[in-house]
């Protein structure tokens, strides 16, 4: 099986004046495609600096990450933006939709800067497809001050299912919503790993990490605590993930 | 090459899109460029019309004029007018006799003076001449004839009314052979001038009545000099020459020591052209640095606005940076952004000073030339101001890094 996310020895220093804080200590990882990660962790255990790296927004101090096969730990800015853009969808805890613009065209966004050429036509009818298999039907043309918490998070992800990445980096996507909708979007995730996609969820709740099939502990900058779930958690009756979802 | 193109297009649209999200303030923001560049195109316009103005005038002096006043042109460095003439008559016909390169010659006077004509009257100027200003000015009548030598010799009271006097005297027409009182003598009005309509710096060269010198001197003055001498050369090739025999003639009669300063000046239409036209240069150099000022001011406020949008949207631009936007994209966002604004600043500030300009034109009476260039050179350096006072703010958000822009509140 392949694998999506391929990290050995890595670390992360900080400097802050003379004092060297080792964020990250050591870490090995490995992740398969179809695989469905949550990384836990209390505050200041290097868990945001390894979602930094995993995003390829940061560059490890050492060590080597390999991403769906490419090594991108010694790449530069732009060169990681054009592996964001590519090969990492981004699912944020406040959403980080654009203000006053509408849904689909939120959703547009990563093709805008893809180094694949899109018509508009193109843009619209994959962010449409996107959009629909969250959920969203009828809801294209809102902005987000008209949508609720959970309907902007849905925008988000598919935002970051429209490029196809190699997988969905989520970072407490639930952190902002109540427990209810918290479900729907957990929902939306086990949907798209039923459907093979790849998905790394930051989080410290352990009940949102129950959804995922392994959990890994980061504390003080190592990995501490690597266990696989047999029997994962699945959403309350009633709440169901978008039809589309499962093709 | 076509994604590349494309993706510039995917730019501009979202450049686009953030100026038509903050309309008011877009605006707001263009304000000085459409002020600046408004400015430019009115001080041109108005600047052009005035100069053409000015050069009509003295075109229409003709090619051969020449002027005579009174005054040193310098004493020990200053230009110094003593307050009392030493041009007479004498000299004007001295010239006459004897300088062959010189076809006519007239005295000049001057006083102002009521004019009255039954129950109406009309302040105006009182120019008295000889029978060569005609000639001189090339200015015939539309009405009735010019005086001749034997009224300027026995002063006789007749006059010739400018187009504008005469309109305002007898509304009705007919006013050659009709009484008009000046300072309560009476003259006989024996024609209309032609009107010229042209006008320096806005005075009407119509409003003006001309009567024989002598006459003028003596029942409306009581002086005996004159206060300018015109001339015409016989042709525009001998002007120089005139220049010269005028000089040497006037230095014997005035027994002005070779080196000395003259106590009289000479202008050809020429040179009074070259002067006027200098005057107009200083003028429209100091109205145009104002408006430079102005468009300056203006881009500065681009910038300011410009530099608050970058941190407004510190948000916005690290979103854009973690789904995959390159700092040059983000660059070109906010330079388009800039540019956008001055160039559309630029169009508005063009029809505003078109607008203006035609308006001051039709209001003042300001005869308005706009000019293509100052719209090309305002929009030009709208344009430029965009650039330049927008890459600093761009270049600040396209070096955000995107975990801490992320993060920004």
């Amino acid at each position: 099986m392949a694998r999506v996310i391929e990290i050995h020895e890595l670390t992360k220093v900080y400097t802050m004046g003379e004092v060297e804080v080792r964020a990250l200590d050591g870490v090995d990882l490995v992740v398969d495609e179809g695989d469905f990660v949550a990384v836990m962790g209390p505050s200041g255990s290097g868990k945001s600096t390894l979602m930094n790296i995993l995003g390829c927004l940061d560059r490890p101090t050492g060590g080597k990450y390999l991403l769906d096969g490419v090594d991108v730990s010694e790449l530069d800015r732009d060169a990681r933006a054009v592996i964001r853009n590519a090969k990492i969808g981004f699912v944020f805890q406040s959403f980080n939709l654009l203000a006053r613009t509408s849904a689909v065209e939120n959703t547009e966004l990563p093709l805008l800067y893809g180094e694949l050429g899109w018509s508009r036509e193109e843009r619209r009818k994959a962010a449409l497809d996107s959009l629909h298999r969250v959920g969203l039907k009828g809801r294209e043309g809102n902005q987000p001050s008209q949508l609720s918490g959970g309907q902007q998070q849905r925008v988000a992800i598919a935002r970051a299912l429209v490029t196809n990445p190699a997988m969905v980096l989520a970072d407490e996507p639930t952190g902002n919503l109540d427990s209810r909708t918290s479900e729907e979007i957990m929902a939306i995730f086990q949907g798209l790993n039923d459907d093979g996609k790849t998905i790394v969820l930051i989080t410290h709740e352990p009940d949102i990490a129950q959804y995922s099939k392994r959990i890994v502990h980061v504390k003080d900058g190592r990995i501490q605590h690597d266990e696989r779930i047999e029997q994962h958690r699945v959403p309350p009756r009633g709440i169901e993930p978008p039809v589309a979802v499962k093709r | 090459m076509r994604n590349s193109v494309q993706r510039l297009g995917n730019i501009t649209v979202v450049g686009l899109k953030a100026i038509a999200r903050n309309k008011m303030r877009s605006f707001l923001t263009m304000l000085g460029i459409v002020i600046g560049v408004g400015c430019v195109i009115v001080v041109v316009a108005i600047g052009n019309g005035a100069s053409q103005s000015i050069q009509n005038t003295i075109n229409s002096l003709g090619s051969n004029f020449l002027m005579i006043f009174p005054g040193a042109s310098t004493q020990g460095g200053a230009r110094i007018f003593t307050g009392s003439s030493t041009l007479t008559a004498e000299d004007a016909e001295a010239i006459k006799s004897d300088c062959p390169a010189v076809a006519y010659v007239s005295p000049v006077v001057r006083t102002n003076g009521q004019v009255v004509a039954g129950e109406l009257n009309w302040g105006t100027q009182i120019f008295g001449v000889g029978p060569d200003w005609p000639f001189i000015r090339a200015w015939n009548n539309s009405d009735g004839s010019f005086f001749g030598d034997s009224d300027v010799k026995s002063a006789t009271k007749v006059c010739v009314l400018g187009a504008t006097v005469a309109e305002n005297l007898f509304p009705q027409g007919g006013s050659v052979g009709q009484i008009v009182r000046i300072k309560n003598v009476p003259f006989k009005v024996i024609g209309v001038l032609e009107r010229k309509g042209g006008n320096m710096m806005g005075s009407d060269q119509d409003d003006q009545v001309v009567a024989p010198y002598t006459t003028v001197m003596k029942r409306l003055q009581g002086q005996s000099k004159l206060n300018m001498i015109y001339a015409a050369a016989s042709s525009a090739d001998g002007v120089s020459d005139a220049q010269q025999q005028i000089e040497g003639l006037l230095r014997q009669r005035h027994r002005i020591a070779p080196g000395a300063d003259l106590d009289f000046q000479m202008r050809s239409q020429e040179e009074i052209a070259a002067a006027s036209q200098q005057q107009m240069t200083i003028l429209r150099t100091l109205l145009l640095s104002i408006a430079a000022v102005s468009l300056f001011i203006g881009g500065i406020g681009i910038m300011n606005i410009m530099l608050v949008s970058v941190t407004e949207r510190t948000r916005e631009i690290g979103i854009r940076m973690a789904i995959g936007a390159k700092g040059r994209h983000v660059l070109l966002q906010f330079l388009f952004e800039a540019i956008t604004l001055s160039i559309v600043g630029g169009i508005l500030g063009a029809a505003l000073g078109v607008g203006a300009s035609t308006l001051a034109g039709k209001l003042l009476n300001w005869p308005i030339v706009i000019s293509t260039w100052s719209i090309g050179v305002a929009f030009g350096v709208a344009a430029a101001i965009g650039v330049f006072f927008g890459f600093y703010p761009a270049r600040k958000a396209a070096r955000l890094d995107p975990i801490d822009a992320l993060r920004y509140e």
